[in-house]
């Protein structure tokens, strides 16, 4: 793999933050955007214009073509059986929320269980804790490392679950989930599974059917493309069966004055009003990119920047990593200065005027803090088009990291 | 650095490492602001005491960065003993240096270590976070006192 023939893709790593050159660690939280994702969204707004599956004449049908391409484009990502199993969401939170209360409305009934976990981000928790109905919620504890296994996915597993959601990948300690194993699991006791492909998606080849997952969501933004856009991934046979929760525009053929609704098929019937259609056709064009780079050799490049970065800090006492052997390219840690932790904020913003972006905090996992035993961490997120070099700059700022020198930044 | 930026680092270093008013009270009298639904990062809470218009005590405690622990603890120290009249001057010409408007130095005190945290705009929220809860609980004071007329 070109990094540096990758980085010209970039043009927003030309730019500079605290008048350094910009160093990029927080793709956890979002990606940078390649060149050829600007372009398709521009040419949407400079070119095509129109609405998709609305118009009669030249631009409208040039429109539907590139909107039902991303669905093929995304059908294919994810390995999915059918086009009618992909449908447009903002994100992996929307399409959460959705298979959320579709399930609980529609499916489950008061005291019935969802298993889920304490690395979970909140989107995978709170959709349940709010819902109408009764949900218990009910959680798989994580070994010591923080990780999911298998073992106490089966002790977990109860007569009251009914529905299981996962992160494939934690976006605080980047551990995978054996979701195939689980959904072999799930299955023989007619539990519905839903994967958050938030954080795998942009990092490994997914297959939905081989995993034989029954929902799964993801963000186009985590992986090259634009904020705002998203898929939900049901099996047929469940999108058939589901009412929507939005009604409107475009996802009824037609309706009367008695409340007849005749709503379309899937997945028109799931997308009421106007789509983010300039999103849809980037995230199409994000999905190109992702493939022709591969992710087999993305996944290997992150887990080398990651190793490269841990044998640098090996000797570094005063740094804790806490997921050194989870296989991805996310670093949590804290740094500590005469045996005390530095609160990780403070950390964070010395980068930022080294010109490095990190994230600090809790990353959106609040339960996780009683597994690690912290109140908070420094993420560093790694992709593909991050060098050693910028991990050489990194760990020489991390050598500065004091208290004082946190504090110093303010003068 | 400067001579004047090395003193006020000193003093949010030494707010940090060793905060006063540091730890809360179940006494009566006293009002409470939980501070923790602006950012998922600091999480404080501050009490007050104020009777006959005089702020008696304010107490801080929580899991918070350097610069919202640091500046917590110099305002609990600037307000003791303060009138609300005296404390509303302080708490709106900190928040005018915090947003680079004129302030008076000299009702700062060791405050004036915080002048440019602006330059890290992340963290303004930071150094103001308690400030924002005394502020909060000095209206609320005036509040009762206007509905018992």
């Amino acid at each position: 793999m070109d990094v540096n023939k990758i980085r010209e893709d970039f043009p927003i790593l030309n730019r500079t933050m605290c008048q350094k050159p910009l160093i990029y660690f927080d793709n956890s939280a979002t990606t940078l955007k390649p060149d050829c994702v600007i372009q398709t969204i521009t040419n949407y707004y400079t070119y095509l214009g129109a609405n998709a599956h609305r118009g009669d004449y030249e631009m409208s049908g040039q429109v539907d073509a590139q909107f039902e391409g991303a669905r093929k484009i995304a059908q294919k990502f994810i390995n999915a059986r059918y086009p009618e199993e992909i449908v447009f969401t903002s994100g992996s939170t929307m399409g959460l929320n959705e298979i959320c209360i579709m399930l609980t409305s529609q499916y489950l009934k008061d005291g019935d269980a969802v298993l889920t976990c304490q690395s979970e981000h909140a989107s995978s928790i709170l959709p349940w804790m709010k819902a109408s109905k009764k949900i218990e919620l009910q959680y798989i504890p994580l070994d010591s490392h923080g990780k999911i296994t298998l073992e106490n996915v089966k002790k977990a597993l109860n007569d009251k679950v009914k529905v299981v959601c996962l992160a494939q990948v934690s976006n605080v300690l980047g551990y995978q989930t054996p979701i195939k194993e689980i959904s072999e699991l799930c299955h023989a006791r007619n539990i519905i599974l839903i994967v958050d492909g938030a954080q795998s998606t942009p990092h490994i080849k997914i297959d939905v059917q081989d995993l034989d997952v029954d929902f799964f969501v993801m963000s186009a933004h985590k992986m090259c493309g634009p904020t705002g856009v998203g898929i939900l991934y049901g099996k047929k046979k469940y999108l058939d069966v589901l009412e929507p929760v939005f009604y409107g525009g475009e996802s009824n053929a037609r309706f009367d004055q008695c409340g007849h609704v005749l709503l379309k098929e899937s997945p028109l019937k799931f997308e009421s009003g106007t789509q983010p259609i300039e999103a849809v056709l980037g995230m199409g064009q994000a999905m190109k990119y992702i493939e022709e780079i591969g992710q087999d050799r993305i996944h290997a490049y992150e887990v080398e920047l990651k190793r490269y970065f841990l044998d640098k800090i090996k000797d570094m006492n005063h740094i804790v990593v806490y997921n050194k052997d989870s296989e991805c390219g996310i670093v949590t840690f804290n740094v500590m200065d005469h045996g005390k932790m530095i609160f990780a904020q403070d950390v964070a913003s010395f980068l930022n005027t080294k010109g490095i972006a990190v994230r600090s905090g809790q990353h959106c996992a609040k339960l996780l803090p009683e597994v690690l035993n912290v109140n908070s961490t420094v993420r560093a997120s790694f992709y593909f088009y991050n060098t050693k070099e910028e991990i050489d700059t990194f760990v020489e700022a991390l050598k500065e990291v004091t208290l004082e020198n946190c504090v110093n930044i303010f003068f | 650095m400067s001579i004047d930026a090395s003193l006020l680092r000193e003093i949010i270093m030494d707010h940090y490492e060793y905060p006063r008013n540091k730890s809360l009270t179940d006494q009566s009298g006293y009002a409470s602001v939980h501070m923790a639904s602006d950012s998922c990062i600091d999480d404080i809470t501050v009490q007050s005491k104020i009777e006959n218009g005089i702020i008696q005590d304010v107490r801080f405690d929580g899991v918070a960065c350097t610069i919202a622990t640091s500046s917590t603890s110099i305002m609990s120290e600037l307000m003791q003993g303060k009138s609300i009249e005296e404390a509303k001057e302080i708490i709106s010409n900190y928040f005018n240096m915090i947003d680079q408007k004129k302030y008076d130095e000299d009702l700062l005190e060791e405050a004036i270590a915080f002048q440019n945290v602006g330059k890290q705009a992340n963290r303004i929220h930071c150094a103001t976070i308690g400030w924002k809860a005394m502020d909060q609980m000095i209206r609320e004071s005036e509040g009762e006192k206007d509905e018992s007329r």
